[in-house]
């Protein structure tokens, strides 16, 4: 304080108020909603941290128990193996993925590359209200419309498909085919016109200027774009649900019915008790959950801040 | 790799109904000197008539050019030819349709939706307005800078081995020499050939990047290079060097550079073209003279005005 007083002697310029006062209404206020918006994410990070160990904590589980491929919550031998359902998630997940980025990256070029005004004015507009459609929505769909369909249509091609491991990751690679176009496509909006000028005065083709421009200047954009497709796919549930069989096996095969994360959680939650094994082992599954969209996360920041550096 | 979308064919054929008769689709040929008997390299380059009253070939000319973006006519009528290895500037008041013009000889305005032109344009008496022309083909023997450096996201090395490798160049010994030989041409050679391959083209100054730009263009061994405003993002010693670099390509290939900077209008080029905005603000061709003469004693009065200061 004296120093303060001091300078404020000498030049009335370095006045330092004191924090009461540089801390007027307006910003107490919008200081308060961050830090609650920071206490809460923590708080529920905690709790959902706290619960996920329960099962080995107050139950006494093993924490190797939930590394099985045996999900048997009720008949003896008890067995409370998440295996099934982690690479049920990662294969439907990765399914929807190979087939949707393809095809958004493709929308997405033909949008910002090739398509007339018109056409960018109809089709933009039209991914939007694609976002806005609820998951129950694609599921309602995917059982009444495409798990039918499977069946009757695809059935004399040697197997048969119907609630699959298929149907569950065409549902939800049409879910995240807006998100990865869109996000992907401002990504090839942002590269400078200059570039793709440059290029073809060069004499390249327009193949070859977003062979070797416009993707690898777009490279981390088209990346952030794909992992959040994947974490979108990796949380949905409802509409996976909905198609995919539910059925807690280690998935073999793209025809038959498998489980997820999401889709075992939202179906048990209603039948535990909280605190017993069997409620508590579907917090550690929203643990794992949490643990692979937190990696995303990690992985799109770094990805973008590569990206901002070239 | 020549196999883009925008790759057609091209006949020498002007007249569409011979060209559609025409039974053997061939690429744009080779370049042909125009050095006939009794002319000589001077000639060549002024475009002066022999002594058998011949003309020489211009290497690029213009014929009747129009362009229009939409319904607003930005350039009007404009004829001129432009002799092998000479520099021509074009100079002119903002507006003037300079640039529009400019991307005429590389069909740049192709690129550009809504923009129409007519009349006919030639490199080497080839009429590349005709629609089989190979656009891709043309644009790589008629290269092109910007006025701002638009350098690749990419290595000095690969910036300037773009070119070469989207034709097909992947011979290591070769390129390596095209590459040393580009950016010696465009004098960038001794200031980066330490980290070819470890610095981004996006880590040199502007003059820097400037040249790297002509040396990107020298690799894919154009014989027209077409200059906008090159020099108008630098400061006056990179300018400076941009200036000399040109009077060097002018030994070698044929330019034609748009500037607002008179002085240096006078510095490098060999004949000038005025241009200026009409009524209607659509740009026509004024006067073009060698460059003494327009910029000591033109024939036109607006020409006169302009180059001495009083509009523009
Ligand atoms: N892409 C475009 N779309 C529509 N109009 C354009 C476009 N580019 C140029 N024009 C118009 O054409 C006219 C000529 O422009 P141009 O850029 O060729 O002039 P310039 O002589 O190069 O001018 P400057 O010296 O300022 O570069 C101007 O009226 C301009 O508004
Ligand atoms: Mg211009």
């Amino acid at each position: 304080m004296a120093v303060v007083g001091e300078a404020a002697g000498l030049a009335g310029l370095h006045v330092r108020p004191a924090l009461r006062d540089r801390l007027d209404l307006p910003r107490r206020v919008v200081f308060l909603a961050a830090a609650s918006m920071v206490a809460i994410v923590f708080v529920l990070l905690g709790f959902i941290a706290w619960q996920g160990v329960q099962l080995f904590v107050q139950n006494g589980y093993p924490i190797g128990s939930v590394i099985s491929t045996t999900w048997s919550p009720q008949d003896a031998p008890i067995s409370f193996g998440v295996l099934p359902f982690v690479a049920g998630t990662i294969g439907v997940t990765g399914v929807a993925v190979l087939i949707s980025a393809p095809l958004s990256i493709g929308l997405a070029l033909f949008l910002s590359e090739v398509a007339p005004r018109w056409a960018r004015a109809v089709v933009q507009p039209a991914l939007e209200i694609f976002v806005g459609i609820p998951s129950v929505v694609w599921g309602w769909l995917g059982l009444t419309i495409l798990v039918p369909f499977l069946r009757t249509n695809l059935n004399g091609l040697g197997f048969t498909l119907g609630f699959s491991w298929f149907a569950g990751s065409l549902v939800l690679s049409i879910m995240i085919l807006p998100t990865i176009t869109t996000i992907t496509y401002d990504a090839f909006r942002a590269v400078p016109q200059d570039l793709r000028t440059g290029s073809l005065a060069l004499g390249t083709t327009r193949w070859q200027t977003i062979r070797h421009i416009l993707l690898p200047a777009a490279r981390a954009g088209t990346l952030t774009a794909i992992v959040l497709g994947l974490t979108r796919a990796a949380g949905e549930a409802l509409a996976v649900q909905m198609v995919i069989g539910n059925r807690p096996t280690m998935p073999t095969s793209l025809t038959q019915p498998m489980t997820t994360l999401t889709s075992q959680i939202t179906l048990d939650m209603g039948n535990t008790v909280f605190g017993a094994p069997d409620n508590n082992v579907l917090w550690t599954m929203g643990l794992i959950l949490l643990a692979i969209s937190m990696i995303a996360v990690l992985l799109i920041r770094k990805l973008n801040r590569s990206g901002g550096r070239r | 790799m020549n196999t883009g979308d925008e790759m057609t064919t091209t006949t020498r054929a002007q007249d569409p109904i011979e060209a559609s008769i025409d039974p053997s689709p061939a690429t744009l040929p080779p370049r042909i000197v125009p050095v006939g008997p009794g002319r000589t390299a001077d000639d060549a380059r002024t475009g002066s008539p022999d002594v058998a009253g011949v003309a020489a070939m211009p290497k690029v000319a213009a014929e009747a050019v129009s362009i229009t973006y939409g319904t607003k006519l930005a350039v009007r009528d404009v004829s001129l030819e432009v002799p092998e290895r000479s520099i021509l500037a074009l100079i002119g008041p903002s507006g003037s349709g300079k640039s529009t013009f400019l991307r005429c000889f590389n069909r740049m305005n192709d690129l550009i939706p809504g923009a129409r032109v007519t009349g006919q344009v030639r490199l080497d008496g080839i009429g590349l307005m005709d629609p089989d022309v190979s656009v891709v083909e043309l644009r790589r023997r008629v290269g092109m800078v910007f006025q701002r450096p638009n350098p690749f996201p990419m290595s000095i090395y690969d910036n300037v081995a773009y070119g070469p490798r989207r034709r097909g160049a992947s011979d290591r010994a070769q390129l390596d020499e095209l590459v040393e030989r580009s950016l010696t041409r465009a004098a960038l050679w001794t200031e980066v050939k330490d980290d070819l391959r470890r610095k981004s083209g996006l880590a040199l100054s502007g003059g820097q990047q400037q040249r790297l730009c002509i040396a990107r263009v020298l690799a894919t061994e154009p014989e027209v290079i077409l200059m906008d405003e090159p020099a108008s993002a630098l400061d006056p010693i990179s300018t400076l060097r941009v200036e000399e670099l040109m009077r060097e390509l002018r030994e070698l290939y044929t330019i034609i550079i748009v500037t607002h900077n008179m002085q240096q209008a006078a510095r490098v080029s060999d004949r000038t073209a005025f241009f200026n905005m009409g009524e209607d603000r659509a740009g026509y061709l004024v006067e073009l003279d060698d460059t003494r003469t327009l910029f000591t004693n033109p024939k036109n009065q607006l020409t006169e005005d302009y180059v001495s200061g009083r509009f523009g």
